[in-house]
């Protein structure tokens, strides 16, 4: 599997990363050799392994439904670039 | 042309637990703004999520509610994308691996037939926080508390093929969701929201194009959205068009659908399992024990309705749709009252009377023990049906208890066979013509009869003993 310009564009835009074309030729040519590692992967059989989610062979853990949270959101505001009446406030999104 | 319309659900059923999905933050509603927004819920670094308990719990009860297939392994995914009540960038979901699998459901038409309605999955994710596009004019303000609030979303197969087929599936599952707590059904907080995806086709062919509808916060809307938005695909395709997939907003004021933003790109979430979460592994004992601990499904009580309560399907549909209306039903049938009578009384007078008010039936003004006193006060003879309606108002309008009322306005009815036989010979006298009139063939004058007796004893009289008494003396 390979990328071609235009596709990388896309995964860019949505990362929101904000790529010049120069850029984004090179990230096309790196992309693909990393993507080739991936094609020498798949030459193994893996007919007989079973599918995982994660590298750990564990299972989730899981917590008592309880709060045990306080109210930080002084300390959380203060470090927010804006805020006003206790929201967070950004540029205006248009619905 | 004939054209067949097909509806999908999305139910997002927020959890009644205390604390949100991966953190412990509390999930409470109304709170100031940001006050239960812990740092897992706001997406800082470092930190990890970690799974409720009670939220697996839930998501379980449902699944076996459903008869669905448990995935015994599922997994959390990311479903990535940008917006600011979204603080991580992704939100948690079940993407490959779902914790319920396919299931269920048993709905009733209006014809009084039964639909089986597939659902295609159910899987656990975290809500999004709350964008405040009003408050300002240059910025949009973000209040997180609701970031993290688990959700159960309940995917149904494309099954129903009428808004008043996708309304009874909604409610059904409403209930449901209620019956097994897992879920308070408050529509107008947001804890139970659906989507629709609804497209049409001439008969007989393959799927058309869907539209997703959202922003629908009520039963009423659902219908009324489905049935514009279907009207507006049929008139695009009769014109030779055809139909865009997208989301589309349902707008109750203007009564239409439109498009939300037109996306130029299709929506790429690209999901992957979440390296933070392991997979959840349901054992057989966790199954067992929440098998065990489900409470009567509607379903279950409906069909005992019928069977050992002799109610009709339909009554006993009404009464089971909503729990707290089964369980006031039932407290009264408990005590001993007749059944019919008393789904009669809670399906009629109360329900009309909690309509007409503006209440649910947890808040009324008479209780389950009241109403079932006032159902023994007819069966006992004390009052008759029609002045129980009077009663009934009197208690409503906080005029004392249903004996006191009795007492009070001289209400009880007369079963003194010589005083009824005394008013029924004053009317006989008084009406030869119409007497005359009976003996000759007119049988339906008895129904004048019994009118004069009950007036002039001012509905006191018991009707069963007026009647008999009647027949007697005209024959």
């Amino acid at each position: 599997m390979s990328l071609d310009n235009k596709k990388v564009k896309e995964i860019a835009h949505l990362a929101r990363l904000n790529m010049e074309d120069s850029d984004i030729e090179q990230a096309t040519a790196e992309l693909n050799n990393i993507l080739s590692l991936m094609d020498k992967l798949g030459e193994i059989d893996t007919g007989d392994a079973e599918p995982m989610a994660h590298p750990l062979k564990m299972s989730q853990r899981l917590r008592e439904d309880k709060v045990s949270e306080d109210d930080l959101s002084e300390e959380f505001q203060a470090i927010a670039p804006k805020t006003g009446q206790g929201h967070f406030l950004v540029p205006t999104v248009i619905e | 042309m004939t054209w067949e319309t097909v509806i999908g659900l999305e139910i997002h059923s927020q959890l009644r637990t205390q604390s949100k999905i991966f953190s412990g933050a509390s999930t409470a509603f109304g709170s100031k703004a940001n006050t239960q927004a812990c740092a897992v819920d706001l997406g800082f670094p470092g930190v990890l999520p970690v799974l409720n308990e009670e939220v697996v719990k839930m998501a379980l009860r449902f699944g076996l509610s459903v008869n669905a297939a448990i995935n015994k392994n599922s997994i959390f995914a990311r479903k990535n994308y940008f917006y600011p009540d979204l603080p991580k960038g992704y939100q948690i979901s079940q993407f490959e691996i779902p914790i319920v699998g396919e299931g269920s459901i048993e709905i009733t038409l209006e014809s009084g037939d039964n639909k089986t309605v597939g659902i295609t999955r159910a899987h656990l994710e975290e809500d999004a926080g709350k964008s405040i596009h009003d408050l300002y004019d240059d910025y949009t303000a973000i209040d997180l508390n609701r970031a993290g609030t688990p959700l159960l979303e309940i995917v149904s197969e494309p099954d129903m093929s009428s808004a008043k087929e996708a309304v009874a599936y909604a409610k059904k599952i409403h209930a449901l969701v209620q019956y097994i707590e897992i879920c308070d059904g408050n529509m107008q907080e947001g804890s139970f929201r659906c989507d629709a995806n609804v497209s049409v086709r001439k008969q007989g062919e393959g799927l058309g194009t869907r539209a997703e509808l959202k922003n629908i916060n009520s039963f009423k809307f659902l219908e009324k959205a489905i049935n514009i938005e279907v009207d507006r695909q049929i008139d695009i395709l009769e014109e030779g068009g055809s139909v865009v997939q997208e989301t589309r907003l349902y707008d109750s004021i203007k009564n239409e659908t439109r498009s939300m933003r037109s996306k130029e790109e299709a929506n790429d979430y690209r999901y992957f399992p979440d390296p933070d979460l392991l997979p959840v592994v349901i054992s057989d004992e966790l199954l067992e024990e929440i098998k065990k601990d489900l409470p009567e499904l509607p379903t279950e009580k409906k069909i005992r309705f019928i069977d050992t309560l002799g109610l009709s399907p339909y009554d006993a549909e009404v009464l089971t749709s909503q729990k707290e209306v089964a369980e006031y039903f039932e407290s009264i049938i408990k005590q001993g009252a007749d059944s019919k009578l008393s789904a009669n009384w809670v399906m009629g007078d109360l329900s009309a009377a909690l309509n007409k008010s503006q209440l649910e039936i947890v808040d009324s003004p008479i209780s389950a023990d009241e109403l079932f006193l006032l159902i023994s006060r007819i069966t006992d003879n004390t009052i008759s049906g029609k002045i129980a309606k009077d009663v009934f108002k009197l208690m409503w309008d906080g005029k004392g208890s249903v004996d006191e009322i009795i007492d009070k306005q001289g209400l009880k009815q007369m079963t003194d066979s010589g005083a009824i036989e005394s008013i029924i010979d004053d009317v006989i006298a008084n009406n030869p013509g119409q007497v005359q009139q009976f003996k000759d063939g007119n049988s339906k004058l008895l129904g004048f009869f019994v009118g004069q007796v009950m007036k002039a004893s001012q509905g006191k009289a018991n009707p069963k003993q007026v009647n008999e008494i009647l027949n007697a003396k005209l024959s």
